[in-house]
């Protein structure tokens, strides 16, 4: 089974606002992080790093540092296994494990900043940071290209001369660093802005920004002398993390164990594997369990950013506000090796609205800096940094109101997108209205203030999902779960779905994470999809409880399987049945579990497929001081249809934080790189993440449209809200100075800049 | 591009599309989500496809 359908029915616990069981250790400290894992023995690794943007490594000699007293391994490219092109599905893309393995080790040259070139496994962290430096490579230094639109040039160094557009007819003879190209296509463009009186055309360009989680990556390993092998670490998918390991490795997924450690945050960017199978090697060679902690700067010059991108919109439309040809181009930079989420950017770019004649191209290039990796609906508020802007321009050229805009060409059940689908129940038009009708959204505004509305759209995700709901002796409820808890409250949601199901007390149901040997195999908890498919697994592992819970007592009653029910947490007579007998709650039949067949448990294995896409209108606004362009946000409101909330305040959590991390990809962040391609502000106190200080109180109101294709109706609800706040904050900012900005971040200087040219005139 | 298949769920699909189009056949198993009437499915070969059914294909999503 990989769906069940919309149950509408009363509900005692789903719904409300329990405190959730896990949080305790979350404020007092004794949760357990990839940090805080350590084993005796234990050796300390750490990684040369490339100094170069692009240079061939012509060798490196490891012997002097093989000598310091202190270093008990080294390993390089020679020890892991080349890789041939062999894709799979891994986060937010696909991955092609010759350059996963790549990426992981250099091996023909450096291709960024913090390329990893070897590792060291030493006593302690000062002895492996001292062999480092003696470590010596000769480099071929080559020119590098890290602008999108610059490496799409012809002439543009290449970072891979093995490397031809994929996408193109006929099939390129020349390598290029544009990796792939997409194209969706609906009805006639040309004939859709012949029908048009009046027409917007804009370039928006946008910077990699960080998904700030503030726990760096941390791993421990141990490999046993069998080949068996323990890994701890910090990730948002223990079984990926399993199959990359042992893909690159080339072991059998069986002899590796791996155990997820407490995360402090992921936001997409710890699906993927860096310095895990490094500390397996390490371990292997040195018969010790090996620890590798990343610093702040190995976190932003080595693992995944989002993308940058260069966005090119026209729109047309008539004088009544009916949008009649929309057109985008999306080119995004994937880092250095192919793979940015310029596909689902180009899917979702205008799908909120109901169009007849769309055209979008995306272009996924190859730079010379950090492989990007997912981050909150990867691709999509780039996309809508330029749609929704020019759907403002656009209303603002129509004197219509934004939402109304919005509203007479927004997309509705049964709305045919222009990558295929129709799409089926949605709340985009619900979620319009409730934020025209939020006070906020008439509120007065200020000199210098400026309102800015903007909406954003996520597909969702399910996939495999596998849990274990166990029957405690006394009736308490175990529930193993194969999604981890890498956002605010989804075991609180999962454990409050068992307990509904079961009609039992929430405090009776606790729930854990396991290692990859307890349960079969999850995909990563990302995607929006921990609650949704989680949630529709557990819904199934309940009711086969259900299922031996009846039988069982069907046994010890002595009545039919058919007069039993199961209501309000117990086995009871069935409306209707001639047989009667004595109800008997969890804890009693439990009690007897032993003596009456055994423990009693469901579980379920399940590809969870019907998520049900997401929609978020946000309102915000701004006010510029105009003597320094600085941006400061006075009121912000989330809106979001999220199919149903399980547990309100979480969902409530989960709309502040994208909009808090939208917030500051607007307004401040940026990836600094100098002329030689090195990142110039790796460390959060020049990469401007916002603080509490920064921003007001986040207002959200929560839209409930049931996902039919869900019993509880859910639909995922965490990428949605990052969507739409990079819009709207650069249209409030328009409204306020009467300048549009088209290039993030909205940074005071650029602000400022904006100004002084307009004042010019 | 549209065509018509006889087919009964979503791995004979991708068998009939990459037997009539090869260069689309080593992307179909690992990079594409399939839509059938309207119900999007992902990693779902044995997917029953019905008569006078509309089937899409377009690239998977995940997400972060």
């Amino acid at each position: 089974m990989s769906s069940l359908k919309y149950e509408d029915r009363a509900l005692k616990i789903v719904g409300t606002r329990p405190l959730r069981p896990d949080g305790v250790d979350r404020v007092t400290g004794r949760a357990r992080y990839g940090a805080d894992y350590n084993l005796p023995g234990q050796l300390i690794g750490k990684v040369l790093r490339s100094p170069h943007a692009h240079a061939r490594i012509k060798s490196i000699d490891t012997s002097l540092a093989a000598a310091l007293p202190g270093v008990k391994a080294i390993v390089t490219r020679d020890d892991f296994a080349d890789m041939p092109d062999d894709f799979a599905a891994a986060g937010e893309m696909m991955i092609n494990y010759r350059d996963v393995t790549r990426n992981m080790m250099a091996r023909e040259k450096v291709l960024y900043d913090g390329h990893p070139l070897a590792a060291v496994a030493a006593v302690s962290d000062a002895i492996a940071c001292q062999a480092l430096k003696l470590i010596r490579v000769d480099y071929e230094i080559l020119p590098h290209v890290i602008d999108v639109v610059a490496a799409m040039r012809p002439d543009a160094p290449l970072l891979n001369e093995e490397l031809y557009t994929e996408g193109v007819k006929p099939r390129p003879t020349r390598p290029s660093n544009i990796a792939k190209r997409f194209a969706f296509v609906r009805g006639d463009v040309d004939a859709g802005f012949a029908q048009a009186e009046v027409i917007v055309e804009r370039e928006f360009n946008t910077k990699p920004v960080h998904q700030g989680y503030i726990e760096p990556q941390a791993c421990l390993a141990s490999y046993a002398e069998d080949g068996q092998v323990e890994l701890w670490t910090s990730t948002q998918g223990h079984f990926v993390i399993r199959s990359q390991c042992a893909k690159v490795l080339q072991m059998d997924v069986s002899k590796l164990r791996v155990t997820p450690t407490e995360i402090g945050g992921g936001f997409g960017g710890k699906n993927n594997i860096y310095n895990e199978p490094l500390a397996i090697i390490l371990s292997k060679k040195t018969h010790r369990p090996v620890k590798m902690v990343m610093t702040r700067e190995e976190v932003f010059r080595a693992t995944g950013p989002t993308s940058g991108g260069n966005v090119k919109v026209k729109l047309g439309a008539t004088r009544d506000g009916r949008i009649t040809a929309a057109v985008a181009e999306l080119n995004f930079q994937a880092g250095a090796f192919p793979g940015s989420p310029v596909g689902s950017a180009s899917m979702c770019a205008f799908t909120r609205y109901d169009l007849e004649n769309v055209a979008v191209v995306g272009n996924d290039v190859v730079v010379n800096r950090p492989k990007v990796a997912a981050y909150r609906a990867p691709g999509a508020p780039i996309a809508a940094f330029g749609v929704e802007s020019a759907i403002d321009e656009m209303a603002k050229k129509l004197g219509m109101d934004p939402i109304e805009l919005r509203l007479m060409n927004a997309a509705k059940e049964g709305t045919q997108t222009y990558y295929g689908p129709k799409l089926g129940k949605i709340g985009y038009v619900e979620t319009l209205q409730a934020a025209r009708a939020h006070p906020h959204y008439s509120a007065p505004l200020g000199p210098n203030q400026g309102r800015g509305v903007a909406t954003g759209f996520w597909f969702n995700v399910g996939g495999e999902t596998t849990c274990a709901l166990n029957v405690n002796e006394d009736g308490t409820v175990a529930l193993l779960l194969g999604t981890l808890e890498v956002s605010g409250g989804s075991y609180a949601s999962l454990a409050m779905i068992v307990a509904e199901e079961l009609g039992i007390a929430l405090e009776r149901v606790r729930p854990h994470s396991g290692d990859t040997s307890s349960l079969g195999y999850n995909f990563v908890t990302a995607g929006s999809r921990s609650v949704f498919a989680s949630g529709m697994a557990c819904v199934v592992a309940a009711r086969a409880a259900i299922d031996e819970l009846r039988n069982r007592v069907a046994k010890i009653r002595e009545v039919p399987l058919e007069a039993v029910q199961w209501k309000d947490g117990q086995a009871q007579p069935a409306a209707g049945s001639a047989q009667q007998f004595a109800a008997m709650t969890l804890a009693e039949i439990a009690a007897l579990a032993s003596k009456t067949g055994g423990p009693i448990a469901g579980h379920a294995e399940i590809n969870a497929q019907g998520a049900g896409p997401g929609f978020g209108a946000h309102i915000v606004d701004v006010e510029v001081d105009r003597e320094t362009g600085a941006v400061k946000v006075l009121r912000y409101t989330a809106v979001q249809d999220v199919g149903r909330a399980i547990h309100p305040a979480y969902v409530e959590g989960q709309m502040q934080g994208g909009a808090a991390q939208g917030i500051g990809w607007a307004l401040n962040e940026e990836y600094v790189y100098g002329a030689d391609g090195i990142l110039q502000n790796p460390g959060f106190l020049d990469y401007r993440m916002p603080v509490a200080s920064d921003l007001p109180r986040i207002d959200t109101v929560i839209v409930e449209v049931p996902n039919p294709r869900h019993p509880y109706g859910v639909r995922g609800c965490g990428e949605v809200p990052i969507i739409a706040p990079m819009a709207a904050i650069a249209n409030a900012v328009s409204a306020a100075i009467g300048v549009r900005l088209c290039e993030q971040p909205l940074s005071p200087p650029r602000v400022l800049q904006a100004i002084v040219a307009a004042a010019k005139g | 591009m549209g065509c018509e298949l006889a087919v009964a769920n979503v791995r004979q699909l991708f068998q009939g599309l990459g037997e009539r189009y090869p260069e689309l056949a080593a992307h179909l198993d690992t990079e594409v989500a399939v839509a059938i009437d309207g119900e999007i499915y992902q990693d779902a070969l044995l997917q029953a496809i019905l008569n006078d059914s509309e089937v899409f294909l377009f690239p998977k999503i995940a997400g972060g």
